[in-house]
């Protein structure tokens, strides 16, 4: 076990973990951060993304140790951006969660895509959230909750609304 | 260091709630009993369901508070996994009570089935059974709140009447809020549910509006909701690895070695018993953190007894299904007329051969339990679509009462009908029992892929006759499915009304099995997901071979006069003529290499029809563009907005599984284990799907599960309208379909 200072939503927290232990369950059993969520532990689904330094990242692949100075968002924190808060909206505009349960990660990647590139294409939109699993298929919304946050119109056949 | 987070359960989350009793905070209590469950109705015994359910909670039903300041407590009593429940049962009661949604607030009820009637997610069954029910539990609610108002303005109740909020005397011009009628209301005493009035369904204002997911906010910011998310004082975490092999059982472990690995607490073999759904045999860690147990258990190596299922594998199952295949069916499921007669007189006849994979749930919250003993006491935390036969098993595994036991209904991160299976709770309570402490067990992705109830596989032989004029006159399956002790298995039975069953003069189903020990279970839309695919694929190779169109010959068939056993050939004809027409079947001019498919199914009581527009390329990669749906459950959609939600992922969850999903098993033991080899649907092959609704006039169904069904067939049509190559086994291999 080691101390770690972790820049986490903007505040400074010390934790003591092993250095390998990935950052995903340091948030979510050290820290007590729940809102970031395990769901396959190995870089296929996505529901653990959280930020670094602005970057989507799957933290069930992020060791504690490697996280260093750089600032954590995840989706307790994602709001405090004017992006972040604008991608919330959307998603409770749009009603995209069924389960909820991908909906942090999915967020979390949406924040981090816009805040990079504010009007993406839906290619682009497809890169960046391919990586996000949502096991409830609630795709066809958040399509729509993107295009919203980033103030362009719905896109071709889906449903606005 | 842990932070405790509190989770919002009636039990823990006191303060979220309004006070006990119209006694204690001048509020009312409704208890209303439901037909069959006679008790008079006591605000104390409303106030410990409504507050803090109790291990023997009292036969009657508790729903409904409303506090002196107008704010309406509503108990959502059904686990919510996705499906909206929880948003859903509510808006029933609350339109018929006649109050503002915005003045609502929902609580999860725990699992208490002396109070709450069928508290389970499963078969789309909550809007059939729940549809009137709760409506009239609102209703009794609101008659006492005009009973309270006459009484207190000495005026006949008859002259009273409600909108959102308040009840008003039109001739006086009083008014009365709700919030100040609820502690006068509470001594009123409860009506029979059976004798109020319902609302005209013209005059609702919550049903048939769109209302958001209730956790919605809670969702967005990172609230905690989950099973997962629970934690308790003094907690520990546990993982438990159980024998790869179904039934094989743990003889012993290099324990004390991984017993010194960091923050391992303890560590112990689980005998187990017999019932896989109950309690399996292995190695169970606990350790001061998830990570450290996970890890602990990566460094385990049992030796293992693989018992009687060592040698089973998907190869040894294909093979005996080609040898029972050709044979004689071992049983005879249904016989109309005579169909070897009728297919010796027919002008064609086609023969095929279809199969589909085992598959697995995969909700995308692993499987986990919290359990706390307090003595012989114990309490639970978990996400389940089915919490009390959860609390029977751990009762008759652990012989503990079952009164003993409470379980707190977290919200599911999926279900799918994993989560009708309870074998989760069982570990956790047995592991807790040991370790003296509150427990956490979660499974791995690895565990859930390896030890899931899946879908069961099928082979189906079909050979159909038809006459001069392409009509189908003859129908004969052979069904080759599985069987456990020389019983069919959970999910692998065919139904003798299948369509098209009673649409065909000369038919015939017959069916052999073959055991196997593999656990199997209901997955969304159990059966209808696989029958669906090869009965609407067939029928559409018979429309081919008739030279007809494909939905043409469907709608020749239910257009059939005469009654059909329960299904309604008008409704499913009209959803397939509204689907044709949305779709642009037939008229709409498809960009290169696009072809439509078509495929129409009856499940959980709601007819659906579906076109899928798809391509395939060189490569032979199928992409599906577009979907439409149309559907009928009813009289009401009750809330639009996520109705469209429920159709959209069913279509998807479908597209996903006629794409890429299949189980395999090879020395008794699952093959794949996480997403990378089973590759569950991402967004860049999910279409936008158009969804629309036929209003008829039967009491409203549920939307979990029927549009599944339809859309595997109707890609797999397109398919072979792209290419003329016809998709005969899932998933779709797009090998075959490569040109280049
Ligand atoms: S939990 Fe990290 S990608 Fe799935
Ligand atoms: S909403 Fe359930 S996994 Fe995405």
């Amino acid at each position: 076990m080691a101390a770690y200072t972790i820049d986490l939503n903007g505040r400074k927290r010390s934790v003591e973990a092993d250095a390998d232990m990935p950052l995903l369950w340091v948030l979510r059993d050290v820290v007590g951060a729940k809102g970031t969520k395990f769901g396959c532990g190995a870089a296929y689904c996505g529901a653990c993304t959280v930020m670094l330094d602005g970057a989507a990242i799957r933290s069930c692949q992020m060791p504690i140790s490697r996280v260093g100075a750089r600032k954590v968002t995840t989706i307790e924190g994602v709001g405090a951006s004017p992006v972040g808060a604008r991608v919330q909206a959307a998603w409770l505009e749009v009603d995209v969660a069924q389960c909820g349960y991908c909906q942090a990660g999915q967020i979390v990647a949406a924040t981090a895509l816009l805040q990079k590139t504010p009007k993406p294409t839906d290619a682009e939109i497809e890169a960046s959230m391919n990586g996000n699993l949502c096991r409830c298929a609630t795709y066809n919304r958040i399509r729509t909750a993107i295009h919203k946050a980033a103030g362009m119109p719905t896109p071709a056949g889906e449903v606005a609304a | 260091m842990n932070a405790h987070v509190k989770i919002e359960t009636p039990r823990l989350s006191r303060r979220t709630m309004l006070r006990a009793g119209a006694a204690a905070g001048g509020g009312l209590f409704l208890s209303a009993r439901l037909p069959g469950i006679a008790a008079a109705a006591t605000e104390q015994t409303a106030a410990r369901t409504l507050n803090a359910p109790t291990l023997n909670a009292p036969a009657l039903n508790a729903y409904v508070k409303i506090a002196p300041d107008g704010l309406v407590t509503i108990v959502a009593k059904n686990p919510e996994c996705g499906q909206g429940v929880k948003t859903m049962l509510p808006m029933l009661i609350a339109e018929e009570l006649d109050v503002d949604w915005k003045d609502v607030r929902i609580v999860q009820a725990m699992n208490d089935p002396v109070t709450y009637p069928r508290q389970f997610a499963g078969g789309s069954l909550a809007t059939p059974m729940n549809w009137e029910p709760m409506r009239r539990v609102g209703a009794a609610g609101r008659q006492m709140l005009i009973q309270a108002a006459a009484d207190t303005w000495g005026v006949p109740a008859g002259e009273c009447s409600t909108e959102p909020g308040l009840v008003r005397h039109g001739a006086s011009g009083k008014s009365l809020r709700y919030g100040e009628l609820a502690a006068r209301a509470a001594t009123v005493a409860p009506p029979k549910l059976e004798t109020v009035t319902l609302k005209d369904p013209k005059t609702f204002r919550i049903i048939g509006r769109a209302q958001a997911n209730i956790d919605g906010p809670a969702i967005v910011s990172g609230k905690p909701l989950y099973g997962i998310d629970v934690e308790l004082p003094g907690m520990k975490y546990a993982v438990f690895h159980k024998c790869p092999v179904f039934y094989g059982r743990c003889l012993e472990a290099n324990i004390p070695e991984v017993k010194a690995m960091p923050g391992v607490i303890d560590l112990h073999v689980i005998e187990g018993n017999k019932d896989l759904g109950g309690l399996s045999s292995g190695v169970a860690v606990v350790a001061d953190s998830w990570w450290h147990a996970n890890k602990a258990r990566a460094a385990l190596t049992p030796q293992w007894d693989e018992g009687p299922f060592g040698g089973h594998s998907t190869d040894g199952y294909d093979a005996r299904a080609k040898t029972l295949a050709p044979a004689a069916p071992q049983q005879i499921l249904r016989k109309d007329g005579d169909v070897d007669a009728a297919l010796a007189g027919a002008a064609k006849v086609v023969e095929a051969e279809y199969s589909y994979p085992f598959v697995s749930h995969q909700p995308l919250e692993p499987q986990n339990c919290t359990a706390r003993w307090d003595g012989d006491k114990l309490e639970i935390w978990t996400s389940t679509q089915n919490p009390e036969p959860g609390r029977q098993l751990i009762a008759k595994t652990l012989g503990v009462p079952a009164d003993h036991i409470a379980i707190h209904m977290m919200r599911c991160g999926g279900g799918f009908g994993r989560r009708l299976s309870n074998d989760y709770m069982v570990e956790a309570a047995t592991i807790a029992k040991r370790a003296g402490v509150p427990i956490k067990l979660l499974w791995s992705r690895e565990d859930d892929m390896r030890h899931d109830m899946y879908r069961p596989g099928g082979y189906h032989s079909f050979k159909a006759g038809l006459d001069t004029s392409g009509k189908l006159v003859a129908w004969k399956t052979h069904f080759v499915t599985f069987s456990r002790d020389g019983k069919v298995v959970n999910s692998g039975d065919l139904a003798p009304s299948e369509f098209p069953a009673h649409f065909v003069p000369d038919l015939q189903f017959g069916t052999s099995m073959m055991e196997t020990l593999i656990p199997t279970g209901p997955m969304r839309a159990p059966r209808s997901n696989a029958m669906s695919f090869v009965h609407q694929s067939f029928l559409d190779e018979l429309a081919h071979a008739a030279g007809q169109d494909p939905i043409a010959f469907q709608l020749a068939l239910l257009d059939q006069p005469g009654a059909h056993e329960g299904y309604d050939a008008p409704r499913m004809a009209a959803v397939v003529r509204a689907v044709a027409e949305r779709s642009g079947w037939g008229k709409r001019k498809l960009p290169p290499g696009h072809a439509l498919g078509f495929a129409q199914y009856y499940s959980h009581q709601g007819y659906f029809a579906e076109v899928v527009e798809a391509s395939v390329a060189a490569s032979g990669r199928v992409k599906a563009h577009k979907v439409w749906v149309v559907g009928d459950v009813g009289s009401q959609v009750i809330n639009p907005l996520n109705a469209e939600n429920q159709v959209q992922g069913a279509v998807l969850d479908g597209i996903g599984q006629a794409l890429g999903l299949e189980i395999t098993f090879a020395k008794g033991r699952t093959q794949q284990s996480n997403f990378g080899e089973y590759p569950l649907i991402r967004m860049a092959d999910a279409p936008p799907v158009d969804v629309h609704f036929l209003v008829s006039n039967h009491p409203p169904t549920g939307l979990g599960e029927p549009a599944l069904p339809p859309v595997i067939p109707a890609l797999c049509n397109a398919v072979f309208a792209a290419t003329g190559k016809r998709v005969r086994s899932l998933p779709i291999d797009q090998g075959m379909l490569k040109t280049v």
